[in-house]
């Protein structure tokens, strides 16, 4: 495989990304299964690299999952996200910071629509204005959140506590990225890097001093396509590609997947989980099953921070495996504790726990 | 340096056209950007359908060139072209200035670069290479892999960068198809035990003895040919290809394994017709190559006075339909300078 190949198309699909004061909308589901994630985007990006983000408790769901489901109307999603720039507008920002996939793509569907057929964007204003009495303008610079932080992978890399090598071995970790279906593949001049060879988190990763893998069904669903999985009759569907996924990366040994969205995120989780419950196969090395976070925990481990303040435990699979391998130090009986120290209950049937 | 005419791009067109309006008794100057001449043919190891080596048709395009009244010039770079009320100056980035009654573009065309369908990976996966890659492989007789092994198992993509509306290209290159089934037939001449999967969209065998050669590649040879597009190839851990594709006439997906991918590359109005026709003034058509004043009357003519077309600077064609259109473009010319 030719890196320089890899370098060109690179090349053709590099993306503005403002640098500073981000309206920063979030996502529905990552609040909910992995909300260190967020929390340390925030942290990370006004704590560290002294970057003013900025967002707004009354900003809703982009309603996506309902769109991608037949359910919400595009009229309706669309003044939704109207209503998102028209808060920004409010508060005086210009650029906005998207954590969602789901979302991202949403909105940049949206933003072509509304270049292409300008007579929509006149009966969003419209709708908007009759339903809030708010205006808004559209965004001078867009990203997804993994677009900031691929922005700032070098400053975040000059920080570095740990590096994403094998302590013991003195090797890169074998990582596998997975940007999501929506993040490049319908606009791949959207996506650093496009959507066939993205460059988003193998960037980072690689910055970061690990070794990217490029496998057989690196382009594949991650298992959840929307109604693979909310079609109840489907799930089989989902677990199957999930399932082709994964043994397809297996002989390469990965040590961890970054994902960059949500969904994506939670079905490689959880369908490791429920795969190993099914049939017994688990994807790893030694029996263990592959640790799969968010960019955001990546770079959180980089940076030093505690994994469960990180909120790594959340995971169904845990990722005390890739924490010994990059030698970072950590204490079990601490996971699950609150902040003050009090004893949360201890979720049943974690995998490589 | 003043003639008769100026013939710009020494391709089979260029070379045809500037040797038989040397024949006529015209002085012409044989203008060509790169140090060889021939074009794209220099590059062909075998030319469909007999299958004769593309050098026999270089040698007479070459003894075309042994004429008084022809100068060709190797190593020239345009940089400005203009009619004047007197006839057209051209000049080099030399600085050399070339004088003419009228001028014959036969820029001819590019090759698609497959880069460009990146969902198969060429320039990236090793084994990923393109049909003008194979020619070469045929002509330092070595098919082997990057890894120094024999192929078992070829796939050949038709229309990459054809009839492709994500790359900008609405038109049938025409050439694909039937490179494609000649190279298919020398590969399993090379290697007997081989399997060969063509992948196509439209199998297109307009031309003189193209379909007989469909008909051998099939019945001889036992070429598979697959009705469906690669969606995707990827690379295993082996180095081997993984490459997608639907089966449209079974109605179902594929998924294989190969050791090696051919990706037969389209046509594209060549960037040097892109330059000439920016410094003339010369219009094209949808598919960006020259457009012609009149598609059944008057192929050879611009809508410049004292310009002709001969060749695929026009349209894809084949080396049959190159020299013959190059050959009407000398009646044009002779006809032009007699008014």
């Amino acid at each position: 495989m030719k890196q320089e190949g890899k370098k060109k198309i690179w090349a053709d699909y590099q993306k503005e990304i403002a640098d500073d004061h981000f309206f920063y909308v979030r996502s529905c589901i990552r609040q909910s299964f992995f909300p260190g994630s967020e929390q340390f985007f925030l942290h990370m990006m006004r704590n560290i690299l002294g970057k003013d983000v900025f967002e707004n408790p009354s900003h809703t769901t982009c309603t996506g999952i309902g769109y991608h489901s037949d359910i919400v109307p595009s009229q309706t999603i669309m003044t939704v996200v109207a209503r998102h720039f028209a808060l920004m507008k409010e508060a005086g920002y210009k650029n906005i910071a998207i954590s969602c996939v789901t979302s991202f793509g949403i909105y940049t569907e949206i933003l072509e629509t509304w270049k292409h057929i300008p007579e929509e964007l006149e009966k969003t204003r419209e709708y908007l204005f009759k339903a809030t009495g708010r205006e808004f303008d559209i965004p001078e610079n867009m990203a997804h959140t993994s677009d900031i932080i691929y922005k700032f992978r070098d400053e975040i890399a000059a920080r570095a506590k740990n590096r994403l090598v094998n302590k013991k071995t003195g090797e890169p970790l074998k990582i596998v990225e997975h940007i999501g279906c929506h993040y490049a593949k319908m606009f791949p001049k959207s996506g650093v890097g496009g959507a066939e060879f993205p460059r988003v988190l193998s960037g980072m990763a690689e910055t970061w001093g690990g070794q990217v893998i490029d496998y057989p069904e690196r382009r594949h669903c991650c298992g959840f396509g929307f109604r693979q999985y909310l079609v109840q009759a489907n799930r089989g569907y989902s677990v199957s590609n999930t399932a082709k996924k994964f043994a397809s990366m297996q002989p390469y040994e990965p040590d961890v997947v970054i994902t960059n969205c949500p969904g994506c995120n939670m079905f490689m989780d959880r369908w490791q989980y429920t795969i190993k419950e099914m049939e017994g196969t688990t994807y790893g090395i030694n029996g263990e099953s592959i640790p799969v976070l968010t960019y955001e925990e990546l770079a959180g481990l980089v940076l030093g921070y505690n994994p469960w303040d990180l909120g790594l435990q959340y995971h169904m699979v845990q990722s005390e495996p890739l924490l010994d391998k990059l030698g970072i130090e950590y204490d079990s009986s601490d996971k699950f504790k609150t902040g003050d120290g009090r004893q949360m209950p201890v979720p049943k049937n974690l995998i490589n726990a | 340096m003043n003639s008769d005419v100026i013939v710009v791009g020494a391709g089979v067109a260029g070379m045809e056209t500037a040797g038989r309006l040397a024949e006529a008794g015209l002085k012409v100057i044989l203008l060509e950007k790169n140090e060889v001449t021939g074009g794209h043919v220099t590059n062909w190891y075998h030319l469909f359908p007999d299958r004769r080596p593309g050098s026999e048709v270089l040698q007479y395009l070459e003894s075309l060139k042994v004429n008084g009244n022809l100068d060709l010039l190797k190593g020239i770079n345009l940089e400005d072209a203009r009619k004047d009320k007197n006839g057209f100056i051209l000049r080099s980035s030399d600085g050399d200035i070339f004088y003419s009654k009228a001028v014959v573009v036969a820029t001819g065309f590019d090759l698609f670069k497959s880069e460009r369908k990146e969902e198969y990976g060429y320039g990236i996966y090793d084994n990923v290479i393109t049909s003008a890659d194979l020619e070469r492989k045929f002509r330092e007789g070595d098919l082997r892999t990057t890894g120094g092994k024999l192929p078992e198992r070829i796939g050949m993509v038709h229309c990459v960068g054809s009839r492709d509306e994500k790359s900008g290209n609405l038109y049938c290159s025409k050439l694909c198809c039937v490179t494609a089934v000649k190279q298919a037939i020398e590969i399993k001449e090379h290697l007997p035990e081989s399997r060969v999967f063509c992948f196509y969209m439209d199998i297109r065998m307009a031309g003189a003895m193209y379909e007989e050669l469909y008909m051998e590649a099939q019945e001889k040879y036992g070429i598979s040919f697959i009705r469906g597009k690669v969606s995707e190839a990827g690379e295993s851990i082996d180095n081997s290809l993984i490459i997608k594709v639907e089966d449209t006439l079974a109605g179902r997906p594929l998924k294989m394994e190969l050791d090696m991918l051919v990706l037969m590359a389209g046509m594209e109005i060549s960037r040097g017709s892109q330059s000439i026709g920016s410094m003339l003034g010369l219009e094209t058509g949808e598919n960006r190559f020259f457009r012609v004043r009149d598609y059944h009357i008057g192929s050879n003519l611009s809508n410049i006075d004292g310009v002709f077309y001969a060749g695929s600077c026009t349209a894809p064609m084949n080396i049959t339909d190159t020299i013959s259109h190059a050959r009407a473009a000398v009646t044009e010319v002779i006809g032009y300078l007699k008014q």
